[in-house]
């Protein structure tokens, strides 16, 4: 019985599957990150309740000890990024949605497909056993520099073996989820009758198959160093604690740099794409109007797309590499925000003149446009070299990257999750239970990460074991560390509404219909939930343009994607 | 378990998409070519920025075999004419011959898998290790990596030749495609040591 769901072909049981998954990891990196906001607001004080548990090699008494604060760090990252949001993003709703709303019966490669959430699973597994292997887990950063990680205990092989199986899984889905969009759309679904969400998720695969093999070829030659002894990333004579390194040395610890980054950058339009393809479909069907600039968007995120490939040394200014190859990245990186700034502007412009229904998935997608543009804005400082050196490495840069990923990202996350699941379970999410959750959220999240952009502007180090109690310059604004980490307690409180508004729902929510938001694109045009195999009752057949809501002279405010002439305008 | 895929028919598997003119495989096995050329073109770069800043460097012909790379890259690009003649041989509807020319091309995998071992003892016999410069160290993760995907490509022709070959009696066209698709991955690790051969061992 549980092996019908475990090893199904079908997308949707797969899609489902990566969603458990990922929000499993997301919630496990976030409970790493509270252990982490203790340590900071309140530093070398014993954690309560749960400082205990860690052992005395990590946490003796309950107080942290450095090494482990390092490892918390670094998987935090690793987990959130790699097997909590991208797999979120990519693996449980682009597999869901991308084969219903071009009309397909599943995805190209439906075996593929299950073989690449079990080497996500299998990834993740090696991710959370390295906590317990001799010395713990990676502890060199989510970015695991080179020369450090080199000498890193056992725990960074393990972290490279699963970053390994991580990218073979999204190498997978990545080439399934092309194939899909290029060979299974519907008949009369053409490329300009996507709706902006399957081409999101095109040019986030797209994206994911180029990229990641560059860390796969870094993770490769630094498993070469630290297991066959090789010095790819260790220069001639490098010290460690005084005595002389016994390598053969010739190497260039820059180039692990290069190669993290050609992956780490387009990563992040990986993490953002997706977002941006859900808010627009939601705030598409919440104004009652279609998108302002579909094609434009369309054309800005291939223009974002081609360009994130050669912006990634803007996260390297601080390196030394030299002022013309800055000033080449900081170029790309000016231009890289225009593509961005359109779509988040043509988001904003389709709200004009709209009559706008602020229901939950509303309240998270809306909230993703300040949100997100903060994030962007906060990224102008960074992409220029010489206002990027004094901030590098600083918590303006996580205060930075977070308002993208968390208020942002995951803003957009939750609007999805709110905004389908009637279509997966047939019952609506609670209103009321979901509007605490946005509220508390939204201000929740801006106590966390806006004073990280005080603290670094004050200049306050990123990744300090004590929050930067130690340092003089830091005095003045150490003591935000506290209302920061109570904020993040408070988060955490808060997603025990989503998770109970989520188990109430299932058993008692208000059942959904097929259509309960009155949606024109194709997936609301399947049975609720969707068939098991092949989705839709009926051959499925696009007649127009994704988003026609409010066309004169028709009768309601929507006219479906799928629905045949009898609908349309005499 | 029995694959549930048997209740539903994903289109385009066999048959061409009229409008894109690919079949899916088809457009999967490209897709996974270009990841690929990503890996190498990183393997590569590093090769690059490692030599260029590298204070001394071996000249690569006195340390390397270059006899025996030469017969290496005559054995691939042979098993690489085979398997086109295998694919050619089931499109003219003969799967003897498609037995004969696929167990071609598994044996001049397997024939340079030799050699390739041949190559690595030898240098291990003269402690000659990855961790001996960097010059060393790229030679064995190169074609180390090379020879993995060498290896994996014999496994899927091994299949085709053995059990993968009863569906030509069942579905002889998506069979054929089946092995255009495999023939496609052989052709690109043989272009890859053709790459491999010049940098490693002639410049």
């Amino acid at each position: 019985m549980l092996a019908k769901y475990l090893f199904s072909t079908d997308h949707k049981v797969i899609g489902l599957l990566y969603g458990f998954t990922s929000q499993f990891f997301l919630l496990f990196g976030f409970a790493l990150v509270l252990i982490i906001r203790w340590q900071l607001a309140y530093p070398s004080e014993p954690m309560p309740l749960v400082g205990g548990l860690f052992g005395e090699a990590n946490a003796p008494g309950g107080v942290l000890l450095p090494d482990f604060y390092n490892q918390l760090g670094a998987m935090h990252g690793t987990i959130m990024v790699f097997l909590g949001v991208v797999p979120l993003a990519v693996g449980a709703f682009g597999n869901y949605l991308v084969p219903l709303q071009i009309g397909a019966p599943d995805m190209a490669f439906p075996r593929l497909n299950l073989l690449s959430y079990w080497f996500y699973f299998a990834g993740g597994v090696t991710m959370l056993a390295s906590f317990f292997v001799p010395g713990g887990a990676a502890m060199s950063g989510w970015t695991s520099y080179a020369p450090l990680a080199d000498f890193a205990p056992s725990g960074q092989t393990w972290w490279l073996v699963g970053m390994l199986l991580i990218i073979f899984s999204s190498l997978l889905g990545a080439l399934n989820f092309i194939a899909t969009i290029v060979q299974l759309r519907a008949p009369g679904m053409t490329w300009f009758r996507l709706p902006f969400f399957v081409w999101a998720q095109f040019i986030t695969a797209f994206l994911l198959l180029l990229a990641f093999p560059a860390l796969q070829a870094a993770a490769v030659l630094q498993a070469m160093d630290r297991l066959a002894g090789t010095s790819f990333f260790l220069p001639t004579g490098l010290f460690q604690a005084g005595l002389p390194i016994e390598a053969a040395g010739g190497g260039n610890a820059l180039l692990w740099q290069h190669l993290f980054w050609f992956l780490g950058h387009p990563e992040v339009y990986v993490l953002i794409l997706p977002a941006m393809g859900i808010v627009a479909e939601i705030l598409a069907n919440n104004t009652r109007k279609p998108l302002w600039g579909y094609r434009l968007m369309v054309y800005s995120i291939f223009v974002l797309g081609f360009l994130s490939f050669i912006v990634w040394a803007h996260h390297m200014f601080l390196t030394g590499m030299g002022t013309s190859i800055s000033a080449f990245f900081q170029a790309t990186t000016m231009i890289i925000s225009i593509p961005s700034v359109i779509v988040l502007s043509s988001l904003a412009l389709s709200l004009y003149g709209g009559s706008i229904r602020f229901n939950t998935p509303m309240l998270f997608a809306l909230a993703f446009l300040p949100m997100f543009g903060l994030g962007g804005l906060t990224g102008l400082p960074l992409g220029l070299a010489a206002t990027d050196i004094p901030l590098h490495d600083t918590n303006y840069v996580v205060g930075h990257f977070h308002y993208l990923v968390a208020p942002g990202t995951i803003f957009a996350l939750f609007a999805g999750v709110y905004y389908w699941f009637p279509k997966i379970t047939g019952r609506m999410l609670n209103e009321g239970l979901g509007k605490i959750h946005f509220v508390a959220s939204l201000i929740a999240m801006n106590v966390i990460f806006f004073p990280m952009l005080i603290q670094g502007l004050a200049g306050v180090n990123r990744r300090l074991w004590d929050g930067g109690a130690i340092y003089s310059h830091a005095q003045p604004v150490v003591y935000l560390n506290v209302p920061m980490s109570v904020a993040a307690f408070a988060l955490a409180a808060v997603q025990l509404v989503f998770l109970v508004n989520v188990v109430y729902s299932l058993v008692a929510g208000r059942v959904a219909g097929t259509n309960p938001w009155g949606s024109t694109t194709l997936e609301w045009a399947t049975p609720t939930p969707p068939r098991a195999h092949g989705n839709f009752e009926h051959p499925p057949r696009a007649f127009r343009s994704p988003y026609e809501y409010s066309v004169p002279g028709v009768d309601g405010d929507f006219l479906p994607q799928g629905a045949g002439d009898e609908r349309a305008p005499a | 378990m029995k694959p549930d895929l048997a209740t539903m028919e994903i289109p385009y598997t066999t048959d061409i998409r009229p409008d894109t003119g690919l079949t899916n495989p088809k457009l999967g096995i490209w897709l996974f070519l270009a990841s690929e050329v990503m890996l190498f073109g990183s393997l590569f770069s590093s090769y690059a920025l490692l030599r260029s800043g590298a204070a001394s460097w071996p000249h690569q012909a006195d340390v390397l075999s270059v006899p025996l790379a030469t017969l290496n890259t005559i054995i691939l690009i042979s098993s690489s004419g085979t398997m086109v003649m295998a694919w050619a041989a089931l499109k003219s509807g003969s799967l003897a011959r498609f037995r004969l020319y696929m167990g071609l091309t598994i044996l001049g995998g397997a024939g340079f898998m030799v050699v390739k071992a041949f190559e690595y003892s030898d240098k291990f016999s003269h402690h000659l290790y990855p961790l001996t410069n960097n010059f060393l160290g790229l030679y064995f993760t190169l074609t180390g990596l090379h020879a993995i995907h060498v290896l994996v490509g014999m496994v899927v022709n091994l299949y085709f030749w053995g059990p993968g070959a009863a569906m030509w009696r069942t579905e002889p066209r998506r069979f054929t495609n089946r092995v255009e698709v495999a023939g496609l991955y052989w052709h690109f690790v043989d272009v890859v040591w053709i790459f491999l051969f010049p940098v490693l061992y002639l410049l």
